[in-house]
């Protein structure tokens, strides 16, 4: 497939700004069950507007990828069956409960409106809870609009979805203790803490995902492609001198070797690194370390994501055999 | 409920694009506006064309064929781009079967051109919609036109008729007895799109001559040749 610039910027936006507001939220509830020490209203605030202006990003990429940006309105029509409407109608949603979340802190919204034995709820705790499910959702809706389509079977896996999960909320925690780094608050350890595990959990993931992949075995061949049943099938003629959409949007148009690179630096870059970087961060107490180490994973993240593509080859490609 | 569709006998097709070209000059020039046509003249000239005939060759030198093997939508019986449409724009009409493209809803996000495995829909460059095959939807549902001019433009101009159109579900139409009596099968049946286009198979026609087809043993003309005869016993005289 097509690495499209607007679905690579989309999708891990998103998911950075997904796991950045599931990141404060998870802040808040150790405070409340005091394994950490209660931040101002302004932390979780500032946080959870960071988190909303990196979904706002995402959602400007998304319109980049439309031929037709200005009836995108139309796309939460079809929610019953199609899984991008239903990521049109979960994104505003999040993005909606996450600006009600740093809104709340903002003004200070925090008075409990009711107990629970112990716990007092109040409305930051309501909306974050909401939030955290909305963001969830979204990164099942984001992956599934990926894993659903079974022609494509390099995506057609559940691991297409916890790569989208995990790497999302890695990045989102990576950035929480980055902005804690960078705010001189001792959470950056309790983050970046959270930001290895997922990283890890995401490399498990990632890694399962690439060893299916080059062990797969694609259904269709030229053969049932155009019916004829010979081993020797050679393509004359395309149909089309100047290329068309089909050479164009199901071809990432780069050798084998570019494609080794980009997985090797994104092997890197996504993992090992930051890893080492924010612990690094840690323990020299610097916030430019813990700056880097998200910035160095976002950039992974990009090349990840430009891998995703490239690597899945849909079976229209059969038809173009001289391209493909 | 009826399912128009094409069949495409591949044994006859020449591969001579007469299909390609009236299909775009029939549908570029319609109600739904023109097919993209980018640097025609130039050296990569690149469109949106709703049929294109490409070319395999099957086999190895000397023992070779040349399949000529045009490639539309196939309006498939359970379209996999329809349900992954986020506007509805895409949808296949109850009372034919059609699949089709409403272009005032397509928001041109491609997501139904991943979701089709035979790479039949193509992103209008210029309207920046998704288009694909429409069967000619305008003439085949025009009661203005005589009944002999209610098909698809490709089919109209195949000069080998190499294309049948007709009613898939109606088993004595002329398809449907093509589709049976020829073998006429799917595009990657695997996959379970059910497609209603269908394909007929190449096969060779070969004329085997023995000897006995072209001078019988008791070829009348023989007995009674007026050449000379020398008396010996006939095949026949023997039999009787």
């Amino acid at each position: 497939m097509h690495p499209a610039f607007s679905v690579i910027l989309l999708t891990t936006l998103l998911g950075a700004g997904q796991g950045l507001f599931l990141a404060m939220f998870t802040g808040q509830l150790y405070a409340i069950a005091h394994f950490l020490p209660l931040q101002t209203s302004g932390f979780y605030a500032s946080g959870s507007l960071l988190a909303l202006s990196l979904l706002l990003g995402g959602l400007a990429a998304s319109f980049f990828h439309l031929g037709r940006p200005e009836r995108a309105w139309r796309a939460a029509s079809c929610w019953r069956t199609s899984w991008l409407s239903r990521e049109v109608i979960v994104l505003p949603l999040t993005m909606g409960l996450v600006a009600a979340y740093a809104l709340t802190h903002l003004l200070g919204w925090t008075a409990p409106w009711f107990r629970v034995g112990a716990l007092a709820v109040d409305l930051s705790l309501i909306l974050g809870v909401l939030g955290t499910l909305a963001s969830l959702a979204l990164f099942v809706c984001t992956a599934m609009i990926y894993a659903a389509v079974r022609f494509l079977e390099e995506w057609h896996s559940p691991l297409t979805v916890s790569n989208f999960l995990l790497l999302g909320s890695a990045s989102g925690f990576m950035l929480a203790a980055a902005y804690s780094a960078w705010l001189g608050n001792p959470l950056v350890g309790f983050f970046g803490t959270w930001a290895v595990i997922l990283t890890l959990a995401a490399a498990l993931s990632r890694g399962a995902h690439l060893l299916r992949n080059a062990r797969l075995e694609h259904r269709s061949t030229v053969q049932s492609a155009i019916g004829v049943r010979h081993s020797a099938l050679q393509q004359k003629a395309q149909g089309a001198t100047g290329g068309s959409f089909n050479t164009r949007e199901f071809f990432h148009g780069r050798s084998a070797r570019t494609l080794r690179w980009v997985r090797a630096f994104f092997l890197l870059t996504v993992f090992p690194l930051p890893v080492v970087l924010i612990a690094l961060a840690h323990a020299e107490v610097s916030s430019t370390l813990a700056l880097t180490a998200f910035a160095v994973q976002f950039v992974g993240l990009l090349a990840e994501r430009w891998y995703f593509f490239a690597e899945a080859r849909h079976p229209q490609n059969l038809y173009y055999q001289s391209v493909s | 409920m009826p399912q128009l569709a094409l069949v495409i006998d591949l044994n006859v097709c020449v591969g001579c694009h007469a299909c390609v070209t009236s299909c775009k000059e029939w549908n570029t020039s319609g109600a739904a506006g023109p097919l993209v046509d980018e640097h025609p003249y130039d050296g990569s000239p690149t469109g949106t064309f709703f049929n294109r005939v490409q070319t395999f060759e099957v086999g190895t030198f000397p023992d070779t064929e040349t399949v000529h093997f045009p490639k539309s939508c196939l309006h498939c019986e359970d379209p996999p781009c329809v349900p992954v449409c986020p506007t509805g724009a895409s949808y296949k009409r109850a009372d034919n079967g059609v699949v089709l493209v409403d272009y005032d809803k397509c928001i041109g996000c491609k997501y139904c051109s991943w979701a089709c495995p035979y790479g039949a829909r193509e992103l209008d460059a210029q309207e920046r919609v998704m288009k694909k095959c429409t069967l000619c939807i305008d003439r085949i549902t025009d009661d203005s036109l005589p009944e002999r001019d209610r098909q698809p433009a490709c089919v109209l101009a195949c000069p080998t008729s190499a294309r049948l159109f007709g009613d898939v579900h109606d088993p004595d139409s002329e398809v449907s007895v093509a589709i049976r009596e020829r073998g006429g099968y799917a595009l990657m049946a695997e996959w379970g799109t059910k497609p209603a286009n269908h394909y007929l198979p190449r096969h060779k026609t070969r004329m085997h001559i023995a000897p006995e087809d072209l001078e019988r043993v008791d070829n009348p003309l023989r007995r009674e040749d007026l050449t000379d005869y020398t008396g010996e016993e006939s095949v026949d005289d023997v039999a009787w």
